[in-house]
Formats: C-alpha cells, sequence, structure tokens
C-alpha cells in the first residue's frame, strides 16, 4: 500500500523566517506561509527539494537515516549512488570511494552504476516495441514520477515501467548476500543518496509493494567521515571490486542515461520548470517524432541533488575524470531474467488540483475564485502566504484563508473603518 | 443552468512558443473542475493544433473558450487569408505551410485532422480573404 502523505522534506520550524522565497519556487504551490511559518501541503509534494535548494536559511531539510541506522544489521551494503564519485577531486578515484566505504564498516559496497547499466540494457529492449507509443518518459527521476502522477495523469502509460537503478541495485546486492548464506533479515542496504525523492520512494513505493532499500543515507553527511576515512587508507586498492562501465557512472548527470541508449532521438531535460515545459509539450502530442524523454528534476540531472556535497558543475568535471577511467560502455553483464525488472505495481492520477467532486460544484467555485482574482491587487507579492493572488483566492473559496490575509485588502478595511 | 466559466486568450503571430500558452491554461482549468483525464488531453490537443494553425496561417488570433458542465467550447479565430479548399484542408498531409514552417516540423497537414480526431464536434467558418473560426466542443 502506498503511504501518501509520507515525505521526505520536511521544514525545521524554529529556522523558519516566514519569507516568501520557497512559496514563490515550489512547482506544484505546495507551500503557504501561516501565523509566520511555512507549511507544506502533503498531497501536493513531489519532494524535488526545489524549497531546500532555495531556503536562505536552511529550514527546509530532508529526512534521512543517520549512519547509526546500519547498526541494526548484520550484514550492511552500501549502495553509492553514481553522483558520490563526482564529490571528490581527482585523486579520489572511484576504487577509493568504493574501498573508503567498507572502511567506515560495510561489508559489501553494490555500485547502483552497475543496476544503472542493467537498466540501461532493459529501456533499449523496452524502446524497442514497436507497439508502445511514444516519446516513453524515464521513470528513474521519483520527484518526475511524482509530477506527472499529480499534473500529467495522461503521460501515465508513458512512463516506461522499470524499476530503478537503486531498486534494482539493492535486489541484486541482497540476492549476492544470500547466496554467501546470510539470512535476509539480518542483510541491510543502504542507498547513498544525492537526492530527497528516493527516501520518499523508499518508504511510499510506487513500483513495489516493497522497497528492497532499508535505509537511506545523504550524500552529504557521509562525505566528510568519507573523506577522512580515505586519507586514512592506503591510496593503492588491494582489494577486488566489481565495477560498471562508463556508462553507469555517466548516468548522475543530465544525458547520462539517454546518450546510453545509442538508437532513436532522445530529449535529455533537467530542472523541474524544463521538465514541467517538455511534459506541457508532450501533453499536446507536439513531440512525438521523440522516442524517449529522460526528465531529472534537479539542475544538472542528480548530481544537483538537494543532498550532495559538492558544487554541480565541479562534480560535473570530477564524474566526467571517472567515467573516461571507466572500461568504455557497458560493463554488466545481462543478470535475471526481464520480468524482474519491470514495475509489480503501478502510479495513479492523483488530482491535486481539483476543486469539488461535483463538477457543478466546482464551476461555482472556479466563478468564485475568477471573481476574488479581480477583487486581489495582483501583485503576487506573497505576503499573504500564498505564492499568487489567484492562489490565495482559491485558498479563500476552499475556505483556507480569508481576504483581509492579503495586506493590501487588510489595509483598505483599515482605512475603511477609520474613515467611518 | 449552472456556472459558465469565460476566458479570452491572445494568439501572437509567430510566436509557437507562446501559442501553446492558452491550452496549457485551459488544461490546468480543466484539471481543476475534476474533468477526465483524457477529455482534457483531447481538448487540449485540438486547441493546440488550433492555436499552432492561427500562428502558421493566420498572422495570430484570439481564443475565446467557454465551460459548463458538460462541455467545452473553443473559438479560435484570426483574420488570416481564410482557406481555399476547405475539403482539401481536411486531407491528412495535405498542407499549404512554406518550407520554412514545416523545418520547424509543423505543417505537416495534420492539424485539421488532428483537431477532428480529438474534438467531439468541429466548425469551420472560412472566408476567403477575412479570415478562419475554428470552433472546438469536447463533451465531458
Amino acid at each position: 500500500m502506498e503511504q501518501i502523505y509520507f515525505h521526505s522534506v520536511t521544514l525545521d520550524k524554529d529556522k523558519c523566517r516566514g519569507c516568501t522565497n520557497c512559496i514563490k519556487h515550489c512547482p506544484t504551490e505546495a507551500i503557504r506561509v501561516r501565523n509566520g511559518k511555512a507549511v507544506i501541503i502533503n498531497e501536493r509534494c513531489i519532494d524535488c527539494g526545489e524549497c531546500i535548494r532555495i531556503c536562505p536559511y536552511h529550514a527546509k531539510k530532508a529526512v534521512t537515516d543517520t549512519f547509526e541506522a546500519i547498526r541494526d544489521y548484520e550484514y550492511k551494503i552500501a549502495l553509492p549512488a553514481p553522483s558520490l564519485y563526482g564529490q571528490f577531486g581527482p585523486s579520489y578515484t572511484r576504487e577509493r570511494i568504493l574501498k573508503g566505504l567498507l572502511g567506515l564498516g560495510f561489508d559489501q559496497v553494490f555500485e547502483v552504476a552497475r543496476a544503472a547499466e542493467i537498466v540501461t540494457m532493459a529501456t533499449q529492449k523496452y524502446l524497442s516495441n514497436p507497439d508502445i507509443k511514444k516519446p516513453l518518459i524515464s521513470s528513474a527521476c521519483p520527484a518526475v514520477v511524482r509530477l506527472i502522477q499529480v499534473r500529467f495523469p495522461s503521460l501515465i502509460d508513458r512512463l516506461i515501467q522499470i524499476k530503478s537503478p537503486m531498486e534494482v541495485a539493492a535486489a541484486l546486492a541482497k540476492n549476492e548476500a544470500m547466496e554467501k548464506g546470510i539470512p535476509a533479515d539480518r542483510i541491510g542496504a543502504f542507498f547513498i543518496s544525492p537526492c530527497a525523492a528516493k527516501v520518499t520512494s523508499v518508504k511510499a513505493p510506487y513500483e513495489n509493494s516493497r522497497s528492497d532499500v532499508d535505509g537511506v543515507l545523504a550524500i552529504k553527511d557521509i562525505y566528510v567521515p568519507l573523506l577522512e576515512m580515505m586519507k586514512k587508507q592506503k591510496e593503492t586498492v588491494d582489494i577486488q571490486l566489481d565495477l560498471s562501465g562508463s556508462v553507469g557512472v555517466s548516468w548522475a548527470g543530465s544525458g547520462g542515461e539517454s546518450s546510453a541508449l545509442k538508437e532513436g532521438r532522445y530529449i535529455a531535460v533537467h530542472g523541474i520548470r524544463n521538465v514541467n515545459a517538455i511534459l506541457e509539450q508532450t501533453v499536446k502530442e507536439s513531440l512525438e517524432d521523440i522516442d524517449f524523454i529522460e526528465a531529472l528534476a534537479c539542475p544538472e540531472g542528480c548530481l544537483g541533488g538537494p543532498l550532495v556535497a559538492e558544487n554541480p558543475f565541479v562534480a560535473k568535471a570530477n564524474l566526467r575524470n571517472e567515467a573516461t577511467r571507466a572500461p568504455e560502455g557497458i560493463r554488466q553483464a545481462p543478470l535475471g531474467y526481464d520480468q524482474q525488472y519491470i514495475w509489480e505495481s503501478n502510479v495513479e492520477y492523483r488530482p491535486i488540483l481539483k476543486l469539488d467532486d461535483d463538477m457543478l460544484k466546482a464551476l461555482e467555485k472556479m466563478h468564485k475564485i475568477d471573481g476574488l482574482t479581480e477583487e486581489l491587487p495582483g501583485l503576487d507579492c506573497g505576503a499573504c502566504g500564498a505564492p499568487s493572488c489567484r492562489a490565495l483566492a482559491e485558498d479563500i473559496v476552499m475556505g483556507n484563508a480569508v481576504l483581509t490575509d492579503c495586506i493590501v485588502k487588510l489595509r483598505e478595511k483599515v482605512d475603511e473603518l477609520e474613515s467611518e | 443552468m449552472g456556472q459558465v466559466i469565460i476566458r479570452d486568450f491572445d494568439i501572437p503571430a509567430d510566436d509557437f512558443l507562446a501559442a501553446g500558452e492558452a491550452s496549457s491554461a485551459v488544461r490546468k482549468l480543466l484539471s481543476q473542475l475534476g474533468v477526465a483525464p483524457d477529455r482534457i488531453k483531447r481538448t487540449a490537443i485540438a486547441m493546440y493544433e488550433a492555436e499552432i494553425n492561427a500562428v502558421i496561417h493566420g498572422h495570430g488570433g484570439k481564443a475565446h473558450v467557454e465551460i459548463r458542465g458538460d462541455k467545452i467550447t473553443i473559438v479560435i479565430s484570426d483574420k488570416g487569408p481564410g482557406i481555399e479548399d476547405l475539403e482539401l484542408a481536411m486531407q491528412e498531409g495535405y498542407s499549404t505551410a512554406p518550407d520554412s514552417i514545416r523545418e520547424m516540423g509543423f505543417g505537416a497537414g495534420m492539424g485539421l485532422p488532428n483537431i477532428k480526431k480529438h474534438a467531439d464536434e468541429l466548425v469551420i467558418n472560412t472566408e476567403k480573404g477575412k479570415g478562419t473560426a475554428v470552433t472546438i466542443t469536447v463533451y465531458f
């Protein structure tokens, strides 16, 4: 069962100053300022992390697991996202980073980049089906999947229903561990994540009934201990590591996933507003000559995730370095059978914008909203706590705000009372 | 009777990106009203095609939208050259768009046939030298 209202993105009330930055930048208008503090409207939030990036007071945060959580399991598996390799300069090679993770107490590392290569192969197969209507949209970014779920219901059947590299990596790594004779309940798989939305998709997955990932650690939380560990360790890597090729490593940045597909016309779009614009065109079927859309909510893709430690553009240079060092192309051999990578459940339309279940009542409400919008000053200043005058009008009609929340209207009213 | 929601949009000439704005705004309104996703999609596609036609052939124009409890009616009108042979224009692949437009991926001769496919009703009033008005109706 999907827990609809779980979200990774939350507010630190003490740090919030009630400014208008987050309400203005939220792509789904999911935030209001009420009584001087931001409030996230849970059913509207898609966990894209825009508010985390924009908040000048760092009052928005993503709830992730602490490193201590790995101690709950006897056999600990690290699942590093490919974006982790972009966080360190050239002397910290991918091999050193993976060895560093083992040094921190993990018993096994399984690169999510390896799973990304498997997903690439599965996607190539999926796209080769001539009966599927194109363009198809990658489902690798959970914030984009949520955006489609709330805003673009007619594109749900365009989503490629292949599990994300994180889920594939967790399942394969656990299988490897179980083959060594370790009981399933003693194995813990931890995703080292650049992404807040991944936390949500682990707790409330849309592709499985239950995620194979047991915890999510933020890259920025593990960054310093990992760096210290690497400095302490010998630079030579004396252990045997199963490494992905350049295709898997490149998945971390925008264009990585799509360029690996080789055949067909593709779009690689990043940044939630750009994604929104492309999906808007896709709905109107004006991109029918495109086969595949890679859509990532963060600027520069996962390298620009809200939980990374390094500037995304610097990380891009670091990642390019690692991709060049990696064996060219796909190194991962096909594993398992096709069906095991296909979603076991589906996403459903979540009509968050709906004013009323009864169409005639919805029309009445919209008419009232139109009237109120006319009456409001049209400044879209945000001082009322809603992102625009229209959004305030909607809130008033839906019973969540009053007209005098508008400071211009309040002043008019005060002037009126004074002149009486 | 129920309320009628009315919207008017300008469709600027030679601006393909802005041409999509009106149909995007209508898509949002219909989502708020709780219209079924497939009806919203059909409306958006038909309206967008008509907007693009007004940009390509009509030097821009206007969109007038009326939403009622059971249907949406969209009138896209322009003061362009009018459609010379309507029967021909309704055929798939027939187009009078110049090469410059085709190079942009438009003008493939699918516009009117596509509107017809997605609309429940389509009425075209056109007069040579005066302009064209395309009326699209989708029932909910």
